[in-house]
């Protein structure tokens, strides 16, 4: 077979059984799987309950987003970000914002900084939560699932009081936010500080010494650091392995050279190390906030975006009342503004990995070409070649440790 | 005494120790108070569909307490979430693979309507290969939509005569979306 | 060890390849050059294994269209020196009949589908890929349709009239 789909070595050989039947079974998991959290497909040759090897078929929600991207002004490109990592929009579009903003050069005010930091870090929890819930669902434990979608529902509710909206937020604009948080927002962000450790501490408790977890996660699916970079994954799976690579300490932006805080690795890569870590990750998201708060009462108040007002999309009411935001407006609508023609890539930490924008400009109001490094794409393709030797439950909690999102694998 | 409340009693005529009704207004409130989802969900609605099956909103309150994985026990599908041109013929085979009677409730911009992606891989709302009885609006729609949408279901399905499916009508409903029905 | 500079990279690859290596810009700091499709692994492979560069990390691979220029599909590869911290951007510039360029699977796993979605967007045949077929579109649909020339909106629907959208 091809280059793919060999073997790895660290996965358990199929065994030499007396099994009198010789023939493998083809098996078609996906695309509408309900162990599968997602549209994706695998068809796996299965000896037993044991998968010999397995081919993915990706693209059932293609949605063509690249080709969307070279039609919108760049404005409008944000709530397609939204629709790439729906768990975590708002980190997608805090991304899209300061490769915009790296390409217009625009210098962003230090209080909107920990703003967007405060939006990432809870989204980033908001993902995480997701991810282990689910995957504690998989295990067979679904009571502490419930218990942190309580927290996921507020987090939603700081961002409606931040944008109004719950999933797909389109947070921002370039240049800034669209609108200063309430006093609401930041009291309810400051709440959710309060409220959620126990809770997070609880859920881990259910988990971290449970030995049916345990005996579930331990050694599934271990990847090798090795590997891991062949494979180009990136994000938490990636740190599991023991890689320290984070683009939040490693290529800092939005200011995440100020903060402190820990970036956790595992130690050999399986499932339970990718569970450790998310969670240690969202203690450590925790801090962030924290901080962020602490550092935003030192700011002078009301700043909410960059002096830039050819860039930036004036609030709406002031279109309606005043002339100098009505004609700005019309200007940036009307794409007539002076892009430079120039080439960027954008690296943020999305909570999957390594999410880059790789942005051509030619000074038109509409990218000439815009790519997505997605990361679940890149961390996804993994999984069939590492699936051999695999038993199918193994498959299907490794498959929801890689937290793949679907709209972000096929874009 | 638990706090339950019953559903009311459809229009009948009511007497000591008999009450008699239409059979389509008993099968009709029995169907409808407990429509099995299968949810058919491929992106951003399906992460609100969570939501609505989860604790806050709790979709199992109206009945729909078991989703069905399992095409062929399920009463009501949901779907959620942009139809690739991909993906068109799997909800095609879905909705075929489901029994009598089948309602459809479309979730979010994208599988009413194909939403903000007009493109060449997206299909234009599921409407183009399946017959669907409820539109949700919104992207994503927020759980209130969601479970707003299955309230209305429940109305057609009150509603809805025994004879329908056997009708000339809906075959003739089902043929235009190129589905045969050989049950009956 | 040495702290690793654009000015070291290009500095290594010039006294390698010589005139195999052109266009070197710097936008925004990305260290960018452009080389020949026949030199392409041997680059990838001397930033990868070079021990002072150790470019291991293959972030990205990708494809741009410029249907004006005499060789229009740009190929875009990103590197990254997780060691060094220094990323690279290689671009390989090819022809418009017949698009190939050799496959970077021998040298990341990674590069796997990343190829497979460039092939699939621009039609870029990688000679000695493993596996070169569709990922994301449809086997049927016929054209690679992230080129210049095809349309954003299926042209065969029906339901909306281009009329109603201003276009």
């Amino acid at each position: 077979m091809s280059k793919s789909i060999t073997r790895i070595s660290h996965n358990a050989p199929v065994l030499e059984d007396n099994d009198p039947q010789e023939d493998l079974v083809t098996l078609n998991i996906g695309p509408t799987h309900p162990a599968t959290h997602g549209v994706f497909q695998n068809v796996v040759q299965i000896d037993g309950e044991r998968i010999v090897s397995g081919v993915s078929t990706i693209g059932y929600i293609h949605r063509a987003f690249e080709k969307i991207a070279e039609h919108r002004p760049f404005y409008q490109i944000t709530p397609l970000t939204d629709r790439l990592n729906y768990c975590s929009s708002p980190i997608n579009n805090m991304g899209w914002h300061m490769t915009v903003e790296k390409l217009l050069d625009i210098e962003i005010p230090k209080r909107v900084q920990y703003m967007r930091v405060i939006v990432m870090e809870l989204a980033r929890i908001a993902d995480h939560i997701i991810c282990n819930g689910i995957l504690g669902v998989d295990t067979g434990a679904f009571s502490g699932f419930l218990y942190v979608m309580q927290e996921r529902e507020f987090i939603y509710e700081i961002y409606e009081e931040i944008c109004g909206a719950r999933l797909t937020t389109n947070i921002g604009r370039i240049g800034g936010f669209e609108r200063d948080f309430n006093d609401v927002a930041f009291a309810k962000i400051r709440e959710f500080l309060v409220r959620f450790p126990p809770v997070l501490k609880e859920f881990q408790e259910l988990f971290d010494r449970n030995r049916i977890f345990i005996e579930r996660t331990s050694n599934v699916a271990a990847v090798t650091p090795e590997e891991a970079l062949d494979y180009s994954w990136s994000g938490p799976i990636l740190r599991a392995t023991g890689i320290d690579y984070d683009v939040r300490a490693h290529s800092p932006y939005c200011s995440y050279e100020e903060f402190d805080f820990e970036v956790p690795v595992g130690t050999n890569g399986d499932v339970y190390d990718r569970f450790m870590v998310r969670n240690e990750e969202m203690w450590q998201s925790m801090r962030i906030i924290e901080q962020a708060l602490d550092k935003i009462d030192k700011e002078p108040k009301g700043i909410f975006h960059a002096d830039v007002p050819d860039f930036y999309l004036p609030p709406k009411e002031q279109v309606y009342t005043s002339m100098e935001a009505l004609i700005y407006h019309f200007k940036i609508v009307m794409g007539e503004w002076d892009a430079p023609k120039n080439e960027v890539y954008h690296a943020v930490e999305g909570a999957n990995g390594e999410l880059g924008f790789y942005l051509i400009s030619d000074g038109g109001r509409t990218p000439y070409r815009l790519h997505f490094r997605r990361p679940s794409f890149i961390n996804y393709q993994m999984f069939a070649p590492m699936s051999s030797g695999m038993l199918i439950s193994d498959a299907i909690i490794n498959m929801s440790s890689l937290n793949v999102i679907a709209g972000e694998l096929d874009a | 005494m638990s706090n339950i409340t019953l559903s009311d009693a459809p229009p009948g005529v009511e007497g000591a120790g008999f009450f008699a009704t239409t059979l389509d207004k008993a099968i009709g409130l029995a169907r409808a108070n407990s429509l099995w989802p299968l949810p058919f969900a491929t992106s951003c609605c399906g992460i609100e569909f969570m939501a609505t099956m989860g604790s806050t909103y709790d979709l199992a309150r109206f009945g729909a307490e078991r989703p069905s994985f399992s095409p062929r026990q399920a009463d009501m599908l949901l779907v959620m979430g942009t139809i690739a041109k991909k993906m068109a013929p799997v909800l095609k085979q879905v909705y075929v693979q489901m029994a009598e009677p089948r309602w459809v409730i479309a979730v979010g911009a994208c599988a009413s309507s194909g939403g903000i992606f007009d493109t060449y891989s997206v299909l234009q709302g599921i409407d183009e290969i399946i017959p669907v009885d409820v539109y949700v609006p919104g992207c994503p729609p927020r759980p209130e939509a969601i479970l707003d949408g299955v309230l209305r279901l429940q109305d057609i399905v009150k509603n809805e005569s025994l004879n329908r499916r056997n009708t000339p009508e809906y075959k003739a409903l089902l043929e235009k979306y190129g589905i045969v029905t050989d049950n009956g | 060890m040495d702290k690793l500079t654009n000015e070291t990279v290009i500095e290594k690859l010039k006294s390698q390849f010589g005139d195999g290596i052109t266009h070197i810009s710097e936008p925004k700091g990305l260290l960018t050059v452009e080389t020949h499709k026949d030199h392409i692994i041997e680059v990838l492979r001397s930033i990868k294994e070079d021990d002072s560069m150790q470019f291991i990390y293959l972030t990205d691979i990708t494809a741009v269209h410029h249907p004006e220029r005499e060789k229009p599909y740009a190929v875009v590869y990103h590197v990254h020196s997780l060691v060094h911290n220094v990323r690279i951007r290689i671009k390989v510039f090819l022809e418009k009949e017949n698009p190939t360029i050799a496959s970077a699977t021998v040298l990341w796993n990674g590069a796997n589908w990343m190829e497979r979605e460039t092939y699939d967007f621009f039609g870029i045949i990688f000679e000695g890929h493993p596996d070169l077929r569709r990922i994301l579109n449809m086997d049927e649909l016929g054209v690679f349709p992230m080129r210049k020339e095809y349309p954003l909106e299926d042209p065969n629907r029906v339901d909306k009239k281009d009329f109603y959208f201003g276009r």
